[in-house]
């Protein structure tokens, strides 16, 4: 028997709503994602308690503290070591959320007027310091940095602070972040392998190539990348830039120039000297197309030279790195006839605070913050998370350090004031990501250094039309 | 009482069943999407309650953004593929376990060992997204440690200095995404497949098979017209599945929020994520989900109506 309704029958009714009802479950996810809460009313903090040189926000005894911080390479015990700290002296309650997924936990709760009062702003899931700076949502810090400090009260914060820590923070032009970490970033190499091959550390780039190409006759790679996230070969490219160009260089592109990559003889250069260890095939092989955890677990393995990246390594690749491995740093060895010098190399704090403006407690929170910057919680974190913190000396000098991050103290001994640091990335999230896929396609051998050029001025200039492109600028 | 009233009660005895979940479903449904239909008019940032009204900007700026509109190509693309191959591979394997197999007494039945298959065939179901993600970031790593890699490596028909590298390939990149989805859907839809073809009378078959038809014929003339309907169904489910792709995308290849190398495997929704949590262009993203969603209806009605067939009753 052969039929067939006419018009809507009611298995068809059904089997179409429940089609249709399938239909909003992809597009769900996102779309109820977008919904915000409404409008805030205004946010009622604890009684305030009267401001003295002792208590310059005027942070009420007792009440609650509500901290979140980003659990990634550094966990969180530093954390709950100062919550500890701030609680027994200012009879708080700390409620503590160690968490990767920052943007997952806050975003409803930046959206609905209720905020933590310290946020560990950090980790691939961090929400964009410019797009909460933009929406008016970060407290200004500069308080922080005008009262005194806790280890020499006649001292201000701001003068404890190693240089560019400030400048680092600054969105629109406003301190609204205290990065905390102190990072170099370079490359590293394994002084176990450089030994057994009788390899020297090289200190210009054609020497650099150099060792590339022996690495690859002994049946190594010359460098390793982490490919899949090319944020870390465009520190490379960023820094050959800024050293050959000199800070001028590096100014200019964090300024947007019509000039910072095309007709600047610096950019060329290097991205020439970049793509070379592509067209010369010192690169190890596949490394284009990996994580950050397999290349370096890779270049643990000695499979590789080189690698580049920020101090974090060592502690990140704590358990892949063998015991004897002995991990060096190496600035990024300049061209031939660069401003800079081998030693300069870039610097900077990362691992941003926040204070955000809405915050229930926000005297505590900046009372939590001038607190970090004292010299005992300072030690607290370099003893939990074995890493620098941007106090200056601010670590015992009785904590003992790994060989990486000893290399990398020494290094930033030589350099003196010789550091400097891009702002780009913090400031326009969209050009960076446009220039990291155009570097992707260099070193895949894809396009060639006049195409990247092209493309990487493309991004700036499309990031100098943005209306929020006005709030940014260095001198 | 008179009946005006009994159908009165009646209707508020209905309702009263259906107010908490019409209220959850306006709540948590209708509510969020005619918000995000609204957010599309304005520029909000998505970190902030704030925003100001741009009226039609996002969607004129979304009819010239090159990314968004290669995103929506390969999301056509994929809706070309991923429910043709998938449901012709699960059809093919779900006609050789039942029917496919030959005995000698005329009787109707899968090939040797159908039920073995059958068991082995629905395994890829049983894993989730974010753990074939992983799996298959095994199979394409771009070294020589990856699977695909170290058995070419192997067969000396790759260089090992110079390994393929799958997902870093800009020609090659959507295809081994597309190999995954086809991989882990074709075990769903042969178990779908069997149960109808389970319940298509063996008589059928039997006339069939009496009347001299091969397993060619059985297929196309028996099994698949009175199949129709499951088959109809599951494409318009593994469209929509086409439509979306987000997990593996954004967790398999390069970006934030995957679409590399260079947006070769972008789709919308990841560059919709992109917009949304990365560039605080939320009120941008939002104009990408209405897109979204209306396409993706569009889509659905269309492939209902187009394989709209006579029914066959059995």
């Amino acid at each position: 028997m052969g039929s067939t309704g006419e018009g809507l029958g009611r298995r068809d009714l059904i089997k179409r709503s429940a089609a249709l009802g399938l239909i909003t479950v992809p597009t769900m996810s996102f779309l109820s994602a977008c919904a915000s809460g409404g409008e805030d009313g205004s946010t009622k903090g604890p009684d305030k308690a009267p401001v003295t040189k002792e208590n310059p926000f005027g942070v009420a005894k007792g009440g609650k503290l509500d901290v979140v911080v980003f659990k990634g390479g550094f966990g969180d015990d530093y954390a709950k070591a100062w919550e500890a700290a701030f609680d027994k002296k200012w009879g708080t309650t700390s409620s503590h959320l160690g968490t990767q997924e920052i943007t997952g936990k806050l975003q409803t709760r930046f959206n609905g007027g209720t905020p933590p009062d310290v946020v560990d702003d950090s980790g691939a899931q961090k929400i964009k310091l410019d797009v909460l700076a933009k929406g008016g949502q970060l407290a200004d810090l500069a308080p922080v940095l005008d009262a005194p400090s806790l280890d020499d009260p006649s001292k201000k914060v701001r003068d404890t602070l190693i240089a560019g820590t400030v400048e680092q923070g600054m969105q629109g032009g406003k301190f609204v972040a205290l990065n905390y970490v102190y990072t170099v970033f370079g490359f590293w190499y394994s002084g176990k392998l450089f030994k057994e091959k009788g390899w020297t550390a090289p200190k210009t780039w054609d020497e650099f190539l150099d060792v590339c190409k022996k690495a690859k006759d002994a049946g190594l790679g010359g460098l390793a990348h982490q490919g899949k996230y090319p944020y870390y070969i465009n520190v490379v490219i960023m820094d050959l830039i800024a050293k050959k160009g000199g800070l001028e260089a590096m100014k200019a592109i964090d300024n947007l120039e019509p000039n910072a990559f095309e007709g600047s003889a610096a950019a060329l250069a290097a991205i020439e000297a970049v793509y070379e260890v592509v067209e010369k095939d010192l690169l190890m092989p596949g490394t284009n197309g990996l994580t950050h955890t397999e290349s370096q677990t890779a270049w643990n393995q000695y499979k590789a030279a080189f690698i580049p990246s920020g101090s974090w390594l060592e502690n990140e690749q704590l358990k892949q790195t063998p015991g004897d491995f002995d991990m060096q740093f190496l600035p990024v060895p300049p061209l031939a006839d660069s401003k800079l010098s081998f030693e300069a190399i870039r610097a900077g704090a990362g691992e941003p605070f926040i204070v955000p403006e809405k915050a229930a407690n926000k005297a505590g929170g900046l009372e939590f913050v001038r607190s970090m910057l004292s010299r005992e919680w300072s030690t607290l974190f370099a003893q939990q998370a074995n890493s620098l913190t941007v106090v200056k000396d601010g670590v015992d000098p009785n904590v003992k350090l790994r060989p990486g991050t000893q290399s990398a103290v020494t290094a930033l001994k030589a350099a003196g004031d010789n550091t400097f640091n891009f702002l780009y990335p913090d400031w326009y999230s969209a050009m960076d990501t446009e220039i990291q896929d155009a570097s992707n396609e260099l070193m895949a051998k894809r396009i060639q250094p006049k195409e990247w050029i092209k493309r990487a001025q493309a991004a700036v200039d499309k990031a100098a039309k943005d209306p929020s492109a006005k709030n940014n600028h260095r001198s | 009482m008179s009946q005006v009233a009994t159908s009165r009660r009646r209707v508020g005895f209905i309702a009263g069943f259906l107010v908490l979940p019409l209220a959850l479903y306006l709540t948590f449904v209708i509510w969020p999407y005619v918000q995000t239909f609204g957010y599309s008019f304005t520029n909000w940032s998505g970190q902030s309650p704030t925003f100001g009204f741009v009226g039609l900007d996002n969607y004129t700026a979304l009819m010239k953004d090159e990314v968004f509109l290669g995103a929506l190509w390969h999301n056509l693309l994929l809706l070309l593929f991923v429910p043709a191959l998938t449901i012709l591979l699960a059809l093919f394997f779900a006609f050789m376990v039942n029917v496919g197999g030959r005995s000698g007494a005329g009787g109707v039945r899968g090939v040797r060992g159908s039920a073995f298959y059958k068991i082995v065939y629905f395994f890829p179901q049983v894993l989730s997204l974010a753990i074939l993600a992983v799996l298959f970031g095994a199979v394409y790593r771009s070294d020589e440690g990856g699977l695909l890699n170290g058995f070419l490596i192997r067969l000396g028909l790759v260089d090992p200095a110079h390994p393929v590298e799958w997902l870093n390939e800009p020609d090659l990149v959507l295809w081994c995404l597309l190999l995954v989805v086809v991989w882990h859907g074709v075990g769903f839809y042969l178990v779908l497949f069997s149960a109808a073809m389970q319940s298509i009378p063996k008589d059928i078959y039997e006339a069939a098979l009496l009347d001299g038809a091969g397993r060619a014929q059985t297929f196309v003339k028996v099994t698949l017209p009175l199949l129709w309907d499951s088959v109809q169904t599951s494409a318009v489910y593994l469209g929509i599945a086409a439509m979306d792709m987000f997990v593996l995308v954004s967790t398999m290849t390069s970006g934030q929020f995957g679409g590399g190398p260079d947006h070769h495997s972008e789709v919308m929704a990841t560059v919709l994520m992109r917009n949304f949590l990365y560039f605080g262009k939320s009120g941008y993203a939002c104009a990408m989900g209405v897109v979204m969603l209306v396409l993706t209806m569009i889509l659905s009605l269309v492939t209902l109506r187009a394989t709209r067939r006579e029914r066959i009753e059995f």
